[in-house]
């Protein structure tokens, strides 16, 4: 589903390097994990895969489904199924989150060839999901993560990814500032599209999300590259005994 | 003092294309005008309060002309239940035009009632325009007063059944008009008035509004669509106690526009919101200047004026608020705020506050900013393409200015013209 190679990054504009070839194959159905100390490039990676301004990739390549997602703009590489759930989610004053989401499901879809979705299918589908995740309709009808907790916000990337459905779902750091009922619910969310033909890239620092999302390979990201992979263990690995130890043997 | 010659050079070139229309009942207030104006001199570019804005098309013998734009586009304002009266070109349309019959309602064209030997209007017409001359001229709107050619007198007794709407179309490319309405509305009395359309390739246009105790006056106006059309307008509005006033003004398109809002809060406890929404595209030029004057006790004034500029467009605000000594209880608020889209286009604000009251609440603030790029990115990581990502994060920009229309029929109408104007932007 989503081949990274060799993917050599930096900031646009100053010389410095952010990614220092990056390898990483993630096969449909499968859930992949990346743990790593802080701005070790994990933020950087998602960005860059989903098309964020600011980084130049001065080697490699990134393909989804064979295409190459690094020609693409943002939105089509979200049409063909790529979804980041952002580490800070954007607040954007006076876009109510109902409005954007009809208009992001709908844009995607005609970028597809499929029918719109009409405002009484859209109501229905949302509100089942919505409740789900216990998103009230309040919360709806607000603009988009304007004044959301970062709970809230959260959870509100969650309820976009199951809005779109995609095939792609990058999760960068969904878990951080969730209480511990929240964190269920965002992993019941996840779990609950895990099928098949999705795959999931899920960035943590911590052991307790992949409790709940289990996923089939843990990657140990440090300074740009992926130093370690191996399964679920690894995980377990890093919270008991931090990176030192995994770096060491890196090096 | 005396006017320096080339001011009255462009004054009197400019008069000698015009003629005073007859009059019975206002020829009076009609001669003032033309003393008041002969006194000040049409406005020049070193006037101090044209700095950013350059009248020379404004004031010239000759409108420079200015294509009719013939793209289909749905009306303004289609869906509303309202009392049509219809100009072109500035000439008064029977045709066009519904029956002027308005329960609690009295319509009647300035042509007809100045035919008579006395009307109501008397004391109005052209009277809260001089009021409005100072501290600052306003020639044009003296201009207007002593040689419109036309304009609708408004009597409102009562709740009115229905909006009014004035509707300005433009055929001749050569056109240039002159209209002046009169809007007085008595105690308790209660009317929506709706303005659409391009008018002319040169409009000048003055609306003075006396809103009794207790009455309410709401203005939703669209200003289009003709990319050529030149426009200066003045509202001159007094307002009694308790009264309310509400103007709202999208400007899409045209080369230049000065829209004046002059407003006086005369009687305890009265509200006046002024805003303004307007999308430029380049060498579009829109100036909002707003004073508004506090002499009473306990009342609110909003200004809330927000601009879209691309390709070079320049946006202009000079807003006032006068608080007079005694007014005390005051509540001013201002906010101006552009969003350019490129480096060419350029916001140029003169917001001002003079206050001789101790216990007031007064705050303005302005601001200049570009797309949010973050915001842009989270749209479209979403699906959303960078036009109607781009077009998203327009409309919210002037939401808080579109919020000040009430009625949320006429809101939907702004909104959606606005939604067709960025689409075609973006269909090119
Ligand atoms: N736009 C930028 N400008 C300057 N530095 C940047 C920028 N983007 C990333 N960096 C730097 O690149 C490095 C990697 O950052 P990144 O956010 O990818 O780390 P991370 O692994 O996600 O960290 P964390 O676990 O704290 O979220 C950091 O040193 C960061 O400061
Ligand atoms: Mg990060």
């Amino acid at each position: 589903m989503l081949e990274i190679k060799n993917l050599h990054v930096k900031l646009e504009e100053e010389d410095k390097r952010i990614l220092k070839g990056v390898d990483l194959s993630i096969e449909p159905g499968s859930v992949h994990a990346i743990m790593g100390p802080n701005g070790s490039g994990k933020s950087t990676l998602s960005y860059v895969l989903s098309g964020r301004d600011g980084y130049e990739v001065t080697e490699g390549a990134a393909t989804l489904d064979g295409h190459d997602l690094l020609e693409l703009e943002p939105e089509e590489r979200a049409a063909l199924g790529l979804f980041l759930a952002f580490q800070y989610p954007v607040e954007i004053p006076g876009v109510g989150n109902m409005t954007f989401l009809r208009t992001a499901v709908n844009s995607q879809r005609k970028a597809r060839g499929e029918e719109e979705l009409s405002a009484a299918d859209f109501l229905k589908l949302i509100r089942a999901k919505a409740k789900a995740l216990k998103i009230d309709a309040d919360m709806l009808k607000r603009p988009v993560n304007v004044g959301f907790s970062g709970g809230e916000k959260k959870r509100n990337e969650i309820l976009q990814m199951a809005m779109l459905e995609p095939k792609m779902c990058v999760l960068d750091e969904t878990d951080s500032g969730l209480d511990v009922d929240a964190m269920k619910l965002v992993a019941e969310g996840v779990n609950a599209l895990r099928s098949q033909g999705r795959s999931f890239l899920v960035i943590t620092h911590y052991q307790r999300l992949l409790d709940h999302i289990k996923p089939d390979v843990v990657h140990i990201m440090a300074d740009g590259r992926i130093v370690k992979s191996g399964g679920p263990e690894l995980a377990l690995e890093v919270e008991h005994n931090g990176y030192a130890d995994i770096l060491a043997e890196a090096v | 003092m005396a006017l320096t010659q080339p001011k009255l050079d462009a004054t009197e070139a400019r008069l000698a294309g015009l003629t005073l229309p007859e009059s019975r009942a206002l020829a009076s207030n009609r001669a003032e005008a033309l003393t008041r104006l002969r006194a000040m001199g049409l406005p020049g570019r070193r006037d101090e309060y044209w700095k950013y804005t350059r009248p020379d098309t404004l004031v010239a013998p000759e409108a420079a002309p200015a294509a009719v734009f013939d793209t289909y586009e749905t009306p303004v304002f289609g869906e509303v239940d309202r009392v049509k009266i219809v100009f072109v070109d500035g000439v008064y349309d029977a045709e066009a035009s519904d029956n002027l019959d308005l329960a609690g309602v009295s319509i009647e064209r300035l042509a007809d009632a100045e035919g008579h030997d006395i009307h109501w209007s008397k004391d109005l017409y052209g009277v809260l325009e001089a009021r409005g001359q100072d501290p600052v001229d306003r020639p044009l709107a003296a201009l207007n007063t002593a040689f419109a050619t036309d304009g609708v007198l408004i009597h409102v007794t009562g709740k009115a059944a229905k909006p009014v709407s004035l509707i300005y179309l433009h055929a001749d490319a050569n056109s240039d008009a002159i209209l002046h309405h009169v809007v007085r509305l008595d105690a308790g009395a209660d009317l929506t008035l709706l303005e659409n359309g391009p008018a002319a390739a040169r409009f000048n246009k003055v609306l003075e509004v006396d809103v009794a105790d207790g009455a309410a006056f709401h203005h939703v106006r669209a200003q289009g669509r003709d990319h050529e059309r030149r426009a200066a307008t003045h509202i001159f509005a007094r307002l009694g106690a308790e009264s309310v006033f509400k103007s709202f003004t999208l400007t899409a398109n045209g080369v230049l526009t000065r829209n004046e809002c002059v407003l006086e809060l005369t009687g305890d406890n009265a509200v006046a919101h002024v805003a303004g929404a307007c999308v430029g595209d380049g060498d579009f030029h829109h100036d909002d200047t707003v004073f508004i004057t506090h002499d009473a006790l306990n009342c609110e004034s909003r200004q809330v004026f927000k601009k879209v500029l691309r390709n070079g467009a320049t946006g202009v605000f000079q807003g006032k608020i006068l608080v007079k000594a005694g007014a005390q209880k005051t509540d001013g608020y201002q906010i101006s705020q552009s969003l350019l889209l490129d480096g060419d286009s350029q916001f140029l604000a003169k917001p001002e506050l003079e206050i001789y009251a101790d216990d007031v609440v007064c705050s303005h603030g302005s601001t200049s900013g570009a797309i949010d790029e973050e915001g842009l990115f989270y749209l479209r990581s979403r699906g959303i393409e960078e036009g109607p990502a781009t077009d998203l994060l327009t409309l919210a920009f002037l939401a808080e200015a579109i919020e000040e229309i009430e009625d949320e029929t006429l809101a939907a109408e702004i909104l959606a013209r606005l939604e067709a104007w960025l689409a075609r932007r973006r269909a090119g």
